[in-house]
């Protein structure tokens, strides 16, 4: 069984993506939306953690969350894989259950 | 795939009520069927007509009634949140002298039994929420 981990909160202001990295099983894909995003940039306190992340888990993040907030394409923490909301709907299709770290 | 979608925020919070909106849109675009879009706790709020955006901005109640209407979606305010926020249809209303009911067309009430059925008829819930 796998699931499909949605992180929607800052790391800088929650403890959800903190919670969810601690909890989900290796292996298990990650999925940053809303402010959730702000976790992809680099030299940021919660990057060393991310990266981190990458070498256990696959990380997604939604594009337009990502625009929204003028994150520069380039300072992106390499690994990280965007997707619009097709490719949200596809990442739920293929993981048994989702959890949406609130 | 059938898809079932909790909604725990309400419109113009933070981003729930619209990202629940793209992707709900997105799975039935795709072509999954979305079994039910239950609205619990501060999300029924997304259920009044009386909702007045500026004309620049979203009408995120309009949104969803027209998303519902297109695809004859289930669109459910649990009861007990609804009463308790003032989100009332007709028979609430009468029922508990009011002078007006204020649900956006398309969405009805109904019990947390719903949501229930959504978790066991969907192979997907996914919840949105502050």
């Amino acid at each position: 069984m796998s699931v499909l981990h949605i992180v929607n909160k800052s790391p800088f202001d929650r403890n959800s993506l903190d919670s969810c990295l601690r909890l989900a099983k290796a292996d298990s894909p990650i999925l940053l939306i809303e402010d959730g995003i702000y976790a992809v940039q680099k030299n940021t306190a919660a990057a060393e953690r991310m990266q981190q992340a990458l070498s256990t888990h696959s990380v997604y993040a939604l594009r337009s969350d990502l625009q929204a907030r003028g994150i520069n394409p380039d300072n992106i923490i390499d690994g990280i894989s965007l997707v619009d909301y097709d490719g949200f709907v596809e990442l739920t299709t293929e993981h048994d259950k989702l959890q949406s770290w609130l | 795939m059938k898809f079932g979608i909790l909604i725990n925020e309400g419109p113009y919070t933070h981003q729930a009520s619209d990202s629940a909106y793209h992707f709900t849109e997105a799975a039935l675009r795709a072509g999954h069927e979305v079994v039910r879009v239950f609205f619990y706790h501060d999300g029924v709020n997304n259920g009044t007509r009386l909702s007045v955006p500026p004309q620049d901005d979203r009408n995120i109640s309009e949104r969803w009634s027209a998303l519902g209407q297109k695809y004859d979606l289930e669109l459910i305010l649990c009861v007990a949140a609804a009463q308790r926020r003032g989100l009332l249809d007709e028979d609430e209303a009468k029922r508990a002298g009011k002078d007006g009911s204020n649900m956006a067309p398309g969405f009805q009430i109904s019990g947390l039994g719903q949501l229930i059925d959504a978790g066991i008829q969907a192979d997907r819930l996914i919840v949105f929420g502050d």
